[in-house]
């Protein structure tokens, strides 16, 4: 298939309800950290974006939001032209203007700290990241707790980033600031909103 | 066609939709944070919850059962016609059953019945910002949000104590969510703070003419700010409802003539007919009730 059909093919089926069935499963994964809501493959995007993360951009981003894609998803300029024509998002220049950033290979990706953190009087301008991740329970498992959970919940996420509790805990502490994950599988989400605290099993 | 064709679903259009679905997730990411959002205009004037329709818009389904409560009531103009709004716009199911309802837009109230994991509550706000009357500029209060700079709302309530013995606020009291931001509740009576302590719902508040939205998340600390020595208290009533005898629920007075005749009733409708229809008598509720249709 060539580029030009790629980038037009494989959107939403039906915009209005998958927009909304979409942001209704990130909704209730922001709000409840740890559980993991399951999410039909409604996107076609081009390889390496997954269904999930595709599915994601196509609710949430259009051309009022920066988008940063990692070297994996920016080699492909398949998924650039697809993002473009289905969202009209713009790509951001650096890492702190994007307002969503799209990431393939998180086990590769660079420091939390170089995505926008907001202020601390608009703590609200700053990235969400969209991980995609293998699954959520072949990883170390990581034990959360926070606002939206009862008591505790466990998720164990494959390939997570570097050193990423820890680089977490530092996000913890510029509450209000920081960033919110989601946790995109090929067939769910989870989410980490930054007033999550994350507890490693082993520790 | 039926006549929900000449909208979008849910009558916002999509751009608008996904403006608002991400101030959402920010809120919900900060719970307590006051979001900046682009409010529309919608067919209805500010003060009769444009915000919150404007959230409920935007996060409902086909699939949904909305409720609509205006203090408590679901036969109050307001919630009439938010409910019959959403059922042209959005052809969703409508109930006034608590239980039942996943998503329930609310003017100050929460229900009685307790909300349970999976229900969304949404509160129409008018001003969002708990410090606007002791400061009316927004740059101000702003700062004083993002240094934690809450001593003057603590100085207000001591002002309150000093003129009245007592804290005197009794709805819109100031709560503190999750140990960080101070956050207005919507003018719900404090009576209904307790309930947002930890609940298992969702709730989201929208704030139309001053374009703000914020939330809660479910299992969240909610308290009300107060003194060692003057702890936060709710309302308590003298008598139970004249209609279904609930104590410890929150009462409206309804004057019943012009000679002083009054009595108070639960201000949670669905809740007092729940209970009527279990048995359960006021001392001024009719000897028969009617079957229930």
């Amino acid at each position: 298939m060539d580029i030009a059909a790629q980038s037009i093919e494989g959107g939403f089926a039906d915009p209005v309800f998958n927009a909304q069935t979409v942001f209704r499963a990130v909704m209730d994964a922001m709000a409840r950290p740890g559980s993991v809501q399951a999410l039909p493959g409604l996107a076609r995007p081009p390889a390496p974006l997954s269904a999930t993360s595709g599915a994601i951009a196509l609710a949430l981003c259009d051309n009022d939001t920066p988008l940063w894609l990692d070297p994996a998803l920016h080699a492909s300029a398949a998924i650039g032209s697809w993002l473009g024509f289905h969202t009209g998002a713009p790509l951001a220049n650096t890492p702190a203007d994007a307002h969503f950033a799209f990431v393939a290979n998180p086990a590769e990706m660079m420091a939390l700290d170089g995505f926008s953190q907001g202020t601390q009087d608009y703590p609200d301008r700053s990235t969400t990241l969209i991980l995609q991740v293998g699954d959520l329970t072949s990883g170390t498992p990581l034990l959360l707790a926070g606002p939206g959970i009862e008591t505790s919940a466990t998720i164990a996420p494959a390939r997570m980033p570097r050193h990423f509790v820890e680089q977490w805990k530092q996000n913890n502490q510029r509450f209000p600031r920081g960033v919110d994950i989601v946790l995109a599988t090929p067939d769910g989400i989870a989410c980490l909103p930054r007033t999550t605290r994350i507890k490693t099993m082993e520790a | 066609m039926t006549d929900i064709a000449t909208y979008n679903f849910a009558y916002l259009d999509e751009q608008t939709k996904r403006m608002i679905r991400r101030a959402i997730l920010k809120g919900i990411a900060i719970p307590g944070y006051q979001v900046p959002f682009a409010s529309r205009e919608m067919p209805m004037p500010y003060g009769w919850g444009t915000g919150g329709v404007q959230v409920t818009a935007s996060i409902i389904g086909p699939d949904d059962v909305l409720k609509v409560i205006d203090q408590g009531a679901d036969d109050t103009t307001n919630a009439v016609s938010i409910r019959a709004f959403f059922k042209k716009v959005a052809n969703v199911a409508v109930t006034t059953d608590t239980a039942s309802a996943t998503i329930i837009q609310t003017r100050h109230r929460i229900p009685e019945h307790p909300l349970t994991a999976g229900q969304v509550l949404v509160y129409q706000v008018p001003i969002p910002e708990p410090l606007r009357f002791l400061e009316p500029r927004e740059t101000e209060t702003r700062k004083m949000h993002a240094l934690e700079e809450y001593g003057l709302m603590h100085v207000k309530l001591y002002e309150d104590i000093a003129k009245h013995g007592r804290i005197a606020t009794t709805y819109a009291y100031p709560v503190k969510v999750e140990g960080r931001y101070v956050m207005d509740p919507s003018p719900t009576p404090k009576f209904d703070n307790p309930k947002m302590h930890r609940s298992p719902a969702l709730q989201l508040f929208g704030a139309g003419r001053e374009k703000r939205i914020y939330a809660v998340p479910p299992f969240t600390d909610v308290v009300s700010l107060d003194f060692e020595d003057h702890p936060f208290e709710v309302q308590t009533f003298d008598q139970p409802c004249a209609l279904c005898a609930a104590e410890n629920v929150y009462l409206d007075e309804v004057i019943l003539d012009d000679h002083g005749g009054h009595m108070f009733v639960c201000s949670d409708t669905d809740h007092c007919e729940k209970r009527r229809e279990e048995g359960h008598r006021g001392h001024l509720a009719p000897e028969m009730m009617e079957p229930a249709q």
